[in-house]
């Protein structure tokens, strides 16, 4: 009699028991279902933003150039026959592309058939022969097919970003669309490589702007902050990790530089151009400034991930090291620090990928500028990737939408690159204890 | 010790840059409805003048002129672009910070459009129907109340059943203070109720833009704007010309008063939403700084801004041609400027 009470207790327990066990695992399904979830969010809109990016940028990676066969006429580049430089730099090329021009269409006579004609080729292709007669003066008296670079609303036209219809925004007469379509057809007008996008600076032509000028000054930028920031950041991790006493000083410190990993970068673009501008005088839209005001934003990164590398180094390394009679330095120089190498390498990347990517800092300090020439050194004039990325975003012209998205293509590889040199930089000298 | 060492080389670094050489480059700051041109004649002076290509910044007309004001040591700016005139107060604080000469040149005019998506029906608005749709209060039977208007239909029957939504620029713009001349001001002249009140409280009733959600602030440049017309084909935007120039296949330019926003109307200024557009000078800086005549030239040469120029292909309308030679006469004797 009691066993049956008994049983039925064991099974009523067991039931409750059992019921309760299938809740634990119904929360559990359901939490990792969130994590999942989250995840997929997360991934899709990475998706969606790179699909984006990529779907409108892909086009500018290519770009409509002309054929013409360029008589380099003496009588034009160099009358005098002198050969100077002076001479054959200021000549007007202008008029050697009109004249290929007139040659490959006879038939436009008035002036405004002309001027449409003009248009179909960019204001910069005088530059390209300049380029041409100034690395090779024999050029001059030949004829030689060129290729050169189209106006940005026939390669837009090509790319089907534009209407061939003048009511549906279309800019081209029918005159003009005559032109293009015979060009295309005898093969004298296709798709190239968009050499421009990476060797020249910013332009307001669409077709021959680059983002060259803007890779030289986020380079000068960067190369200021690592000089500056990673020497700063590791004597000072390595003066509060070993060196100092723990004391209310030393507590201070830490928290303001903890605070100061938060503060917004604005903030140390306004502390940029105060001191470094206005204090300092040094140049405006410097790169020079500009790696001061990334130092700032990079620091508190670079000191924290240093500190943290630091302290993962076993205690037991100092303790053999200074048993065996070593100093406090040359414990620290000749073990410690090359143990935490590795992460400190890894936290001063990290730092410098978000101080590459910034552009709060350079709005202040004059940075966001038209700037064509590219810099020379780090006190010209020059602005960074993302800033380039902004300034095309907001220009007019339809032809800077999908190089804006190029720039953020090339933004994004630097950043990769450097994330990847990151990793693998932790993955070969990691060491486990 | 280390750091000694590097906390040295830092202040070094720094001294030896401060005292870097003269500079040789012109530097151009100021409204972002001037930036395109002036970055194209930029591009032109630097390709063809031997000079270095100038720096120009886009910081807005209020922002630029800030910094044009701020001294006349090297470290400033020559030339500040403005879709607006300079103000008294503007010219004050140049005199307090030490710049007395500054000249003013009118490179042209730009069109105020009120654009929508092409796909989205045309509007003709009069200004008082632009007036109800962004003012703050509207005069009704008598005394002002809170706008009431949520349709367009509401202002008017004869305009579309859509709700009011209006991304305007935000008071940073140079195009904000000429909206409030051009077309609130003028639209409110028209209301007796505004007409009978005085000072502050008329220039409230005037100027104050709705803040219920149909007037959206957009005090970034007019890409956004852009966007946003694109995505909501409901939705009227305010915008520079040389944006309803370059993108015509995207949006359309509402009539104002019964005219079309065309390049033609605006310079003859038929079109009413027209103004001018403004460089300033900083004359100090003229025969210091390499180059800053030859740009004025550049800017003020037919082949710049005349009716067939280059910077008309990038939107900006000429002026007419007894303005432009006195303005090119102006700029080779840079008189100061005058309100």
């Amino acid at each position: 009699m009691t066993e049956m009470v008994d049983q039925v207790r064991v099974s009523a327990t067991a039931e409750k028991v059992n019921a309760r066990l299938q809740r634990r695992y119904a929360v559990e399904k359901r939490f990792r279902f969130y994590g999942i979830a989250s995840i997929v969010v997360a991934l899709s809109f990475l998706a969606i933003l790179l699909f984006s990016i990529i779907s409108q940028g892909h086009t500018a990676f290519m770009q409509a150039e002309m054929r013409l066969s360029v008589t380099f006429d003496p009588s034009v580049i160099d009358p005098d026959g002198g050969r100077q430089k002076a001479v054959l730099s200021s000549a007007d090329y202008t008029a050697l592309v009109r004249n290929a021009l007139l040659a490959r269409f006879p038939e436009a006579e008035d002036r405004l058939a002309r001027r449409e004609m003009i248009a179909l080729i960019s204001q910069g292709a005088d530059l390209e022969l300049r380029k041409m007669v100034m690395g090779d003066p024999s050029l001059i008296g030949t004829t030689r097919d060129v290729w050169l670079p189209a106006a940005a609303s026939v390669d837009q036209l090509r790319k089907g970003h534009m209407s061939r219809d003048a009511d549906k925004g279309g800019q081209f007469t029918q005159r003009q669309l005559g032109w293009i379509d015979a060009l295309e057809s005898s093969g004298n007008l296709s798709s190239r490589f968009n050499k421009w996008l990476f060797t020249s600076g910013d332009s307001r032509q669409p077709e021959l702007a680059g983002l060259w000028g803007a890779v030289v000054g986020s380079f000068y930028s960067l190369l200021v902050t690592v000089t500056l920031s990673f020497p700063l950041g590791v004597a000072t991790a390595i003066y509060l990790e070993e060196f100092s006493t723990r004391n209310r000083w030393t507590d201070l410190i830490e928290v303001n530089i903890n605070n100061l990993a938060a503060v917004p970068s604005i903030v140390f673009g306004l502390l940029g151009l105060e001191i470094f501008l206005n204090v300092f005088n040094l140049p405006r839209s410097a790169p020079l400034v500009g790696g001061l005001a990334l130092t700032l934003v990079s620091l508190p990164t670079i000191i924290i991930a240093s500190r943290v590398a630091l302290k993962a180094v076993p205690p037991w390394i100092r303790e053999a090291a200074l048993g065996l009679g070593a100093s406090r330095l040359q414990m620290v120089m000749h073990h410690v620090l090359p143990l935490a190498m590795p992460g400190i390498l890894t936290g001063t990347i990290i730092g410098m990928a978000r101080a590459v990517g910034e552009s709060a800092p350079l709005l202040m300090i004059g940075m966001v500028a038209f700037i064509v020439d590219v810099p020379a050194s780090p006190l010209d004039p020059s602005t960074a990737l993302p800033v380039q990325i902004y300034l095309w975003a907001a220009s007019p012209e339809r032809a800077f939408v999908e190089r804006t998205s190029a720039a953020i293509i090339v933004l994004l590889c630097f950043l990769a690159v450097m994330n990847a040199t990151a990793i693998f930089l932790r993955k070969k000298f990691e060491r486990r204890w | 010790m280390t750091f000694k060492i590097l906390a040295a080389a830092a202040l070094a670094t720094v001294a030896l840059t401060a005292t870097a050489h003269a500079r040789d480059q012109i530097r151009i700051v100021g409204s972002s409805t001037v930036y395109p041109f002036a970055t194209a004649v930029a591009e032109q002076f630097g390709k063809t003048s031997g000079f270095k290509t100038p720096v120009v910044e886009s910081t807005g007309t209020g922002g630029g002129l800030k910094l044009f004001c701020a001294g006349a040591d090297e470290n400033s700016p020559d030339i500040t672009n403005a879709s607006r005139r300079i103000k008294q107060s503007e010219i004050d604080a140049c005199a307090a910070n030490g710049v007395k000469d500054v000249s003013e040149i009118v490179i042209g005019y730009d069109g105020i459009v009120i654009a929508k998506a092409k796909s989205g029906k045309p509007l003709a608005l009069s200004r008082e129907q632009i007036f109800k749709a962004i003012a703050k209060t509207i005069p009704q039977g008598g005394k002002l109340v809170a706008n009431p208007y949520k349709k367009w239909s509401d202002i008017d029957p004869a305009l579309p059943k859509d709700d009011i939504v209006v991304f305007g620029p935000a008071s940073n713009h140079g195009t904000r203070d000429a909206l409030v001349e051009l077309v609130m001001d003028e639209a409110c002249d028209k209301f007796p109720e505004i007409k009978a009140l005085s000072g502050d409280s008329k220039k409230v009733a005037c100027e104050a833009v709705r803040e219920d959600g149909a007037f959206v602030e957009v005090s970034e440049n007019y890409t956004v704007t852009l966007q946003k017309l694109t995505a909501l084909p409901y939705a009227v935007g305010i915008l520079s010309y040389s944006y309803l120039d370059q993108n015509g296949d995207k949006i359309q330019g509402a009539t104002v008063d019964g005219q079309a926003a065309t390049y033609e109307n605006i310079a003859v200024s038929k079109y009413p939403l027209s103004r001018p557009l403004f460089f300033y000078v900083k004359k100090g800086h003229v025969g210091v700084i390499p180059g800053v005549k030859e740009y004025i030239a550049e800017f003020t040469s037919d082949k710049a801004w005349g009716k067939d120029g280059y910077l008309s292909a990038k939107g900006l309308i000429a002026s007419p041609d007894a303005q432009r030679k006195e303005e090119a006469a102006k700029s080779k004797e840079l008189p100061n400027v005058k309100l």
